[in-house]
């Protein structure tokens, strides 16, 4: 099954963490995604910029929108998701306890309902 | 006249050998740890300024007491001067310049940290800020959570300390038992630590150490607790066995026991008989079962068999005083060793815990029990087990295990 490993936490520019706490933050996610890899199970994985880089767009409210900043502004920000391959939640659920941003935030684990494949939706 | 090195080796060392005895003096008084630590971090300071000059004092320690408690009386005069609240602290200890005079107060830090009013989680952290000195980078690295992430829930833990008035006392014999337990527990968490990321394997081995002289510390301060030699041989046996750890996964009873240390487990196997002579006809206790199933397997280096009936009627021992989902686990797979693969299904069948379906172990033990029982159903169980492994070595293992299996494959690589 296909799972989506939403990265959630509060957002820290690179000068309020330190070099050194960057560094290890980045060693971090280099040895999950190895991890993830090596197990044979990644199938993609995004770290986002920070939400100020971020831009929305909306016709819902009858009239094309775009909007400067993120899609809510609170103080948890999705930062980046991971989309494996394992065979059940049990499964997903250990590699979501090995994210490194579990120290510091939350990790939603949200299987997939349909994905594309060659420009055609496939069921999951 | 010593060098700079010189007088900064010697303030380390004094750093590194009392930097808990002195937190512990400084603070026990007032309560407040974090007014301690930076009045220590200050004579630290001072010393490394005025020893190249003045030479290294004769008692390092006696002059960096009294050179931080007159910094504490300043930063709490100030304090008191602009809060105008009446001070609790003994003007007549601030004369003390002898630290082995005045005592030993670390075991009372230990309380204070493990004190059942501090979030559990931050109890170990504490102790390896407070007691051995490390910083909240090195701490915050060894929890895998960024070092400000970590400066904050010692900020916190140490404000509640002094909020709430948690003493810095020993219990007393009624409440011992509870309260010592906590204080185990949180020198375990150091050895036990959940570690990931690229550089965890060396500062988890280092932190393991410093559980080995935080439990060899509580034996000299409380040599009368038996469970606090369980815990201490529990660490030596199972530290004397780092020297196997290799590239790949290799299972326990599988180790090369000539890369085991002999003087540790001599040490471990001492530290135990010490706690079953001062139990005497008392209740063992968990950490003590746990050192004698390490030293059950400790005793394959001399006679090269593991006694299996001994670590089932020790692991039954451990189920009944404390059923964790671990212990049930190796008492089902010791279970199988004695009595035969389908006794241990029988036992892990009897689990009835929520969490087994997604515990690795539950699901590596069932695998190894039904592929001695040649039960085809070995294979479905060996990949839930690889599904649920996250560490690669021990994926490869399975995978080995698993590819043994009639119509196995090795699927470790595979989804």
């Amino acid at each position: 099954m296909r799972y989506t490993l939403l990265l959630h936490y509060p957002e820290m520019s690179p000068e309020e963490l330190g070099p050194e706490a960057l560094e290890q933050g980045q060693a971090e996610f280099r040895a999950f995604a190895a991890a993830l890899h090596d197990a044979g199970v990644l199938l993609s994985g995004e770290v986002l910029q920070p939400s100020t880089a971020s831009t929305t767009v909306s016709a819902a409210s009858g009239e094309l929108r775009v909007q400067a900043g993120p899609y809510a502004d609170t103080v948890e920000q999705l930062g980046g998701t991971f989309v494996i391959d394992v065979p059940d939640l049990d499964a997903a659920l250990a590699w979501a306890e090995r994210a490194p941003s579990v120290a510091w935030g939350t990790v939603e684990v949200r299987p997939s309902a349909t994905h594309v494949v060659d420009g055609v939706w496939v069921p999951a | 006249m010593p060098s700079p090195e010189e007088a900064r080796a010697a303030a380390e060392r004094a750093a590194r050998t009392s930097y808990g005895r002195l937190v512990a003096l400084l603070a026990a008084p007032t309560r407040d740890l974090a007014l301690a630590e930076d009045a220590l971090a200050d004579a630290f300071e001072r010393a490394l300024r005025t020893w190249p000059e003045n030479g290294i004092p004769g008692s390092p320690e006696g002059w960096l007491l009294t050179v931080a408690r007159h910094r504490q009386s300043d930063l709490l005069g100030s304090a008191a001067a602009t809060r105008t609240r009446p001070l609790d602290v003994d003007p007549g200890v601030v004369h003390d310049l002898d630290p082995d005079a005045v005592g030993d107060k670390r075991l009372e830090l230990l309380f204070a940290c493990a004190h059942p009013a501090v979030d559990r989680a931050i109890r170990t952290p504490l102790m390896l800020q407070v007691v051995l000195g490390f910083d909240a980078d090195q701490v915050g690295a060894a929890f895998a959570v960024p070092g400000l992430t970590m400066a904050q829930r010692l900020v916190r833990a140490k404000r509640r300390i002094k909020d709430a008035g948690i003493p810095f006392a020993v219990p007393d014999r009624s409440r011992m038992p509870g309260r010592l337990g906590s204080v185990l527990e949180a020198v375990y968490g150091c050895y036990a630590i959940d570690w990931r990321g690229t550089s965890a394997p060396t500062v988890h081995e280092s932190m393991a150490a410093e559980a080995r002289y935080l439990a060899d510390t509580l034996t000299t301060l409380l040599p009368e607790e038996p469970e606090v030699w369980g815990l201490a041989a529990l660490i030596t046996l199972s530290l004397a066995r780092a020297g196997a750890r290799t590239e790949d996964f290799v299972p326990l009873d599988e180790q090369d026991t000539a890369l085991w240390s002999r003087p540790m487990i001599a040490q471990g196997e001492e530290q135990l008989r010490r706690a079953g002579r001062v139990r005497a006809a008392g209740r063992v206790g968990r950490f003590e079962l746990e050192a004698a199933i390490q030293a059950v397997h400790a005793e394959r280096a001399e006679t090269g068999t593991v006694d299996w009936p001994a670590v089932r009627t020790l692991y039954a021992a451990l189920v009944e005083i404390a059923p964790t989902l671990g212990a049930r686990v190796a008492l089902a797979a010791a279970t199988g060793r004695v009595d035969g693969p389908r006794s241990g299904l029988s036992v892990l069948d009897g689990i009835e815990d929520p969490g087994a379906g997604r515990f690795q172990p539950y699901w590596a033990t069932r695998a190894g029990l039904l592929a001695l029982a040649e039960d085809p159903a070995a294979a479905s169980s060996y990949e839930k087990a690889i599904s649920l492994t996250t560490d690669a070595q021990v994926r490869a293992w399975l995978g080995a295990q698993l590819a043994d299996q009639p119509g196995g494959h090795s699927s470790a690589s595979s989804a």
